[in-house]
């Protein structure tokens, strides 16, 4: 019995639309319960004057898998001086863009994150995501296994047999303990092993002979026909191409024609994350500019989609993704080393560092880029922060991005010290924007939103009654005057934080290990012998593994919370 | 401006990573302060004091500090590392990583340097008057960011992989170096009065190479240009110039493909 009551301090919480007043949160057994079921023996955190919230939920990040290993591998220089000796409870940590498994925990926590979302699974390397999820402390996470470059998947749409894709999504969860339904750049990435691309939801993907239209379609389907709690979460065609913007809206539009079917409470069919590498305009690097004002009307009218901003933080970083014909692309363009690797009958994945200097035009653009998405969104429900960690910045840079985002004056401050200040106002909306936005708004878009997109409001994202209880607080005072760095200070190190009940932050530093939780769904279908027969064939025929090896066995994690779903 | 002398008194059972003995940590300390300065052997943090034996005060500016290192510092890592300014004189011969990442100031070794010496260096004067080791001038274990700046003197010879991912700056060695100079070298200059082996420029994209001796074997990405007069180092001579490596990218400037040179004293 563990009873703790977090008084008097000044509570944001979009799932009850607390905006700020003052109020006491009460927690027993790790949950939040009402303050009048706990005892008098309740031990008491004095919050007064502070920020109170529920603990943030990271919808989309590289954290754990062989391509953020590959990067740890292949970059050494990223651990550099990077490193702080093992303390009390506390392992050795290092790392910047691509930390160690427990860096990425302490870190996380740090910030008040408690619950992390790794954004791409290869199905074949589920074991080593899941031993990497198994060694990072503190958070909760789920993975999101990748599916739209299946040859399966697209040998099932192609013949538009929407149950088998359920019936094989719904397998594949399971036997990698995934999340989601992630897809990246639908078509194209196998198109790659041809030496091709997929740069418009058109083009067709050789021999499979399918468009990624028509690949995403069928995948929103299936989610909906299995009503899983997250929709169908995609890093679209042509990221990172100069025009792509209207790549983005032809997809995006793909969404129109459904409806969201759970009992999750989410509301949109698409989840289009990263945007940022998505509101393109200008046809070469010349005349980049920010598309990011049509794609976000757009995007402002549509209760079916949800995003994530991708916001690049102009760092030293290292870019990895699941679309590996774009980071062949890059190192071309950056001559750093690539590393890239085929996965089978799945997916494939491309590694390049990359330096986002505010030296550099383009880089420039896309810092406003992503802010822009968050400025111009007109619901926070809607639009979460991310970086795309490792991708256009490190997570550790969200405390960052909160001062952007919050701070008018703090944009000007880093729009004034770039070197091609003029031109980067001329391509982009920047500088005419003055909103800032409010810690509402940013809870918004770090707890309740993503949770709910999730589908797991039920359980994270908020302080009602009945949920766990992953409550953070700041040491920032809404209510007195304050200067943009101690937005950033305040929310970089959290004075407390608590996950499911236990205390695991005190004044900014890790005090516990807390008692993390891998998060993956189980969807009950129908029996399909057609399905588990094509599986075992493919096995047979192509895999280089057997069928017997390719099982996330229950070891692997250890302590899962199954989110059970019935589409029977 | 002052001197700190630091003379070894024991030897550290494992290797000792001295990354506090510079002009920038020891300006404005006195002789306890700097006995205080930690350092690492194996995992367990240690002192200075506990190995060397400090006598004498930092100046007021890492600029006014003068180091002296006395004694067997074969055990001894990171002596100068990140330097800005100031001196430091080694009298020994000191393990990996010295002077590297220096940033400014002077560095002499009066014996050998192991390897790792003055990677990432930015600037300054590093003078070894014996002989260097391997990756010298280079960059840290899969960073694109060899030396960038600044001088390093090596009377003796040097050895393999020296200036790997070069990207300016200049190395000197006096006498032979081993194989693969300037692999991957963007610019900067590189001059070797000895012989150099083989692998000399390969993948180089920018930059220059002097060798005074012979290659013994070229590698094959490397194209004859002309013969040019040339002074270099303070002396003049006659050189062959070739063009490579030809089997790596080459960016363009005015319409002209710039190659990295190889110059052969004739």
């Amino acid at each position: 019995m563990s009873e703790y009551l977090i008084k008097n301090g000044f509570v944001f919480d979009p799932t009850q639309g607390i905006k700020g007043d003052k109020a006491d949160i009460a927690v027993k057994d790790g949950k939040i319960v009402k303050s009048t079921e706990i005892s008098s023996k309740a031990k008491t955190i004095d919050a007064s004057g502070k920020t109170v919230m529920a603990g943030a939920v990271e919808i989309h990040a590289h954290i754990a898998g062989p391509k953020v290993n590959e990067g740890r591998n292949y970059r050494p220089e990223d651990k550099l001086f990077t490193y702080t000796p093992k303390g009390a409870g506390k392992r050795m940590a290092g790392g910047f863009s691509i930390p160690t498994t427990f860096k990425t925990g302490y870190e996380y926590a740090r910030m008040g994150y408690t619950t992390a979302m790794e954004a791409a699974m290869p199905p074949l390397f589920a074991r080593h995501v899941h031993e990497e999820i198994k060694d990072t402390p503190i958070i909760d996470e789920g993975a999101y296994p990748v599916f739209g470059n299946n040859w399966f998947v697209m040998e099932y749409l192609k013949n538009q047999e929407i149950e088998n894709t359920a019936a094989y999504i719904s397998w594949l969860l399971e036997v990698t303990k995934g999340v989601a339904i992630k897809v990246v750049n639908p078509g194209g990435t196998e198109a790659w092993g041809w030496g091709l691309n997929c740069l418009t939801i058109d083009d067709p993907v050789p021999y499979f002979d399918i468009t990624p239209a028509e690949i995403v379609k069928g995948l929103i389907e299936a989610n909906e026909y299995l009503g899983l709690p997250h929709s169908v979460h995609i890093h679209q065609n042509s990221l990172g191409n100069p025009g792509n913007y209207t790549v983005t809206l032809d997809t995006l539009k793909l969404a129109e024609k459904f409806k969201a079917k759970n009992k999750f409470g989410r509301e949109q069919v698409l989840h289009s994350t990263h945007l940022q590498f998505h509101s393109y305009g200008g046809d070469n690097w010349g005349n980049f500019e920010s598309k990011s004002k049509e794609v976000m009307d757009y995007v402002n009218t549509q209760k079916n989609i949800t995003v994530d901003t991708g916001c690049v933080t102009l760092d030293e970083t290292t870019t990895m993704t699941a679309d590996g014909p774009f980071e062949h692309h890059l190192t071309e363009l950056n001559h750093l080393k690539w590393a890239n690797v085929d996965v089978e009958l799945e997916t494939a994945a491309g590694i390049v560092p990359y330096v986002y200097s505010p030296d550099i035009k383009v880089c420039e653009i896309q810092w406003a880029i992503g802010l822009e998405i968050a400025l111009f969104t007109k619901d926070h429900m809607r639009t979460f922060i991310t970086t795309d960690h490792p991708n256009a910045g490190p997570f550790i840079r969200y405390p960052r991005i909160i001062k952007w985002l919050m701070s008018a004056e703090a944009r000007k401050e880093r729009i004034d010290t770039f070197k091609h200040g003029a031109k980067m106002i001329e391509a982009t909306h920047i500088a005419g924007i003055d909103r800032e936005l409010t810690l509402y708004e940013i809870a918004q878009m770090t707890r309740a939103g993503p949770a709910k997109s999730l589908g797991m409001a039920n359980l994270y994202g908020g302080l009602a009654p009945g949920m766990d209880a992953d409550v953070v607080v700041y040491d920032f005072n809404p209510n007195t005057p304050h200067k943009p760095d101690d937005i950033e200070k305040a929310f970089s190190r959290a004075a407390y934080v608590m996950k499911t009940g236990v205390p695991v932050v005190i004044d900014g530093e890790v005090v516990n290990n807390g008692n993390k939780r891998t998060i993956w769904v189980h969807a009950k279908v129908n029996e399909n012998p057609q399905v588990m027969r094509d599986i075992k064939d493919k096995f047979l025929r192509y895999y280089s593994v057997t069928q017997a090896n390719y099982d996330v066995s229950k070891h692997f994690v250890p302590n899962p919370y199954v989110i059970e779903v019935d589409a029977t | 401006m002052e001197t700190v002398t630091l003379t070894i008194k024991n030897q550290p059972t494992l290797y000792l990573e001295a990354d506090t003995i510079t002009p920038d940590n020891f300006s404005g300390k006195k002789a306890s302060e700097i006995a205080a300065l930690h350092a690492y052997e194996g995992r367990d943090q240690v002192t200075l004091g506990k190995y060397f034996e400090v006598s004498g005060e930092g100046g007021a500016t890492a600029e006014d500090t003068r180091i002296v290192v006395k004694g067997n510092v074969s055990r001894v890592k990171y002596i100068g590392m990140k330097m800005t300014a100031g001196e430091i004189l080694i009298e020994d011969n000191p393990d990996m990583y010295t002077g590297a990442w220096m940033h400014g100031g002077k560095l002499t070794v009066k014996g050998n340097v192991d390897a790792f010496a003055g990677i990432g260096m930015k600037g300054g004067e590093f003078v070894i008057e014996g002989n260097a080791g391997n990756y010298l001038g280079a960059a840290y274990r899969g960073d694109w960011r060899g030396m960038q700046g600044g001088v390093i003197r090596v009377k003796g010879k040097a050895g393999s992989d020296i200036g790997y991912f070069m990207n300016g700056g200049t190395i000197i060695v006096h006498g032979n170096t081993d194989v693969h100079v300037g692999t991957h070298m963007e610019g900067g200059k590189i001059i070797i009065k000895g012989n150099a082996p083989s692998k000399v420029g390969g993948q180089m994209v920018g930059g220059e190479i002097y060798v005074y001796g012979g290659i013994d074997v070229m590698m094959p990405g490397f194209k004859y240009a002309q013969d040019e007069e040339l002074e270099v180092d303070g002396e003049k001579g006659n050189f062959s110039l070739f063009h490579g490596d030809t089997g790596e990218r080459h960016p363009k400037r005015k319409g002209q493909i710039v190659y990295g040179k190889l110059y052969l004293r004739n």
